[in-house]
């Protein structure tokens, strides 16, 4: 049986595709069979993110209509043998996807999967309420910033009334925040919502915290999972999101400012 | 008072006004997602039948719906007009 995992926000460009890439990456590099599946059916970025947009074949949909089988439209990762792709389809509505297609696919995923990361769509349409439907859990990114906390809490609202374990009464999916585009500096001035006020108001337990990096748009424009860059401030913060939800004990960083050193003072603005 | 202090108080903290407003927006949407579906409509036919007898308007009449463990309570409050013409 497959852990499924929701990647879902509310807002929209906070990072649940960046996530989702990093983690379901996280988890295939440690050895757990891993799918990934892109929601966001007419908009569909998680191939490009992947950097695996030219071979894509056969989608999701096509699959859901018995157009294609799911081994035909499974994009094998070129990294990561324990990855694989579900691209969403570019030329359909949200529509084409439908509860029982989505829990047949989920099912079959299940037989060879250890994890499968369900990349959600923005907003509570259909789209993204199938991503959640299914899940065991619930990843919830949220950046520091009041619309994107708003949106969150409705989506915690969503999980807990209208998911498949909460029509069926079972154990409550278990939702973890991932604070993204987190910056020590502004918060240290009143500037920006800090991890505590998050929780504060979320109540969430928190998987990590994800520093604003430049390196997320580097990794993007090459096609790169940002997790792959080990070197990058936000590729040890996947790394580490990716430890504690498998169980590693790992304290938080990147919660407050990095001190630099007397070469960085004098070198850097 | 010291320098550093007058610079503290002149820095306008506006992640405390966000969570402030967070906090009350928060509270207020999680209460009415707990609430039942039909309240807006069973408001607005209250509304249509006490019209037919006094002159009031929609915000003279609140319809409240709480729930604790114990039990759920459906409160209505009707605010008259000071004078009624009947």
């Amino acid at each position: 049986m497959a852990r499924i995992i929701v990647v879902t926000s509310g807002k929209g460009g906070v990072g649940k595709t960046t996530t989702s890439a990093a983690i379901a990456m996280g988890l295939a590099k440690k050895g757990h069979k891993t799918a990934v599946i892109d929601f966001d059916v007419g908009l569909r970025n998680l191939d490009l993110i992947l950097g695996c947009e030219r071979r894509v074949v056969y989608d999701f949909v096509n699959v859901i209509n018995n157009e294609a089988t799911l081994n035909q439209a499974l994009i094998k990762d070129k990294r990561c043998n324990q990855l694989y792709i579900l691209p969403a389809s570019q030329t359909r509505d949200k529509d084409a996807l439908t509860k029982e297609g989505v829990g047949k696919v989920l099912e079959e995923l299940s037989k060879t999967f250890k994890y499968v990361v369900c990349d959600s769509p923005a907003g509570i349409e259909r789209g993204a309420n199938l991503a959640m439907y299914f899940a065991d859990d619930a990843f919830v990114v949220t950046n520091p910033e009041v619309s994107s906390v708003r949106d969150s809490d409705r989506m915690l609202g969503n999980l807990s009334s209208k998911s498949k374990r909460a029509e069926l009464g079972e154990e409550p999916i278990k939702e973890y925040l991932l604070l993204s585009r987190y910056d020590p500096k502004r918060v240290k001035l009143g500037a920006m919502l800090s991890v505590e006020d998050v929780q504060d108001i979320l109540s969430l337990h928190l998987l990590g915290v994800i520093p604003e990096s430049q390196s997320v748009l580097s990794a993007s424009n090459a096609g790169e999972p940002i997790i792959l860059d080990e070197n990058s401030d936000a590729g040890q913060a996947y790394l580490d999101i990716v430890d504690r939800y498998l169980g590693e004990d790992k304290p938080h960083r990147f919660i407050d400012e990095a001190k630099k050193g007397l070469f960085g003072r004098l070198f850097r603005s | 008072m010291s320098l550093l202090d007058y610079f503290k108080t002149t820095k306008p903290n506006s992640a405390k006004v966000a969570k402030e407003r967070l906090q009350i927006l928060v509270a207020h949407e999680r209460n009415a997602r707990n609430q039942p579906s039909y309240l807006p409509a069973l408001q607005q036919e209250l509304l249509k039948v006490i019209q037919k007898y006094i002159k009031v308007d929609l915000d003279a009449i609140s319809v409240n719906f709480d729930s604790d463990d114990e039990q759920e309570t459906l409160e209505l409050n009707i605010v008259l007009p000071d004078h009624t013409d009947s």
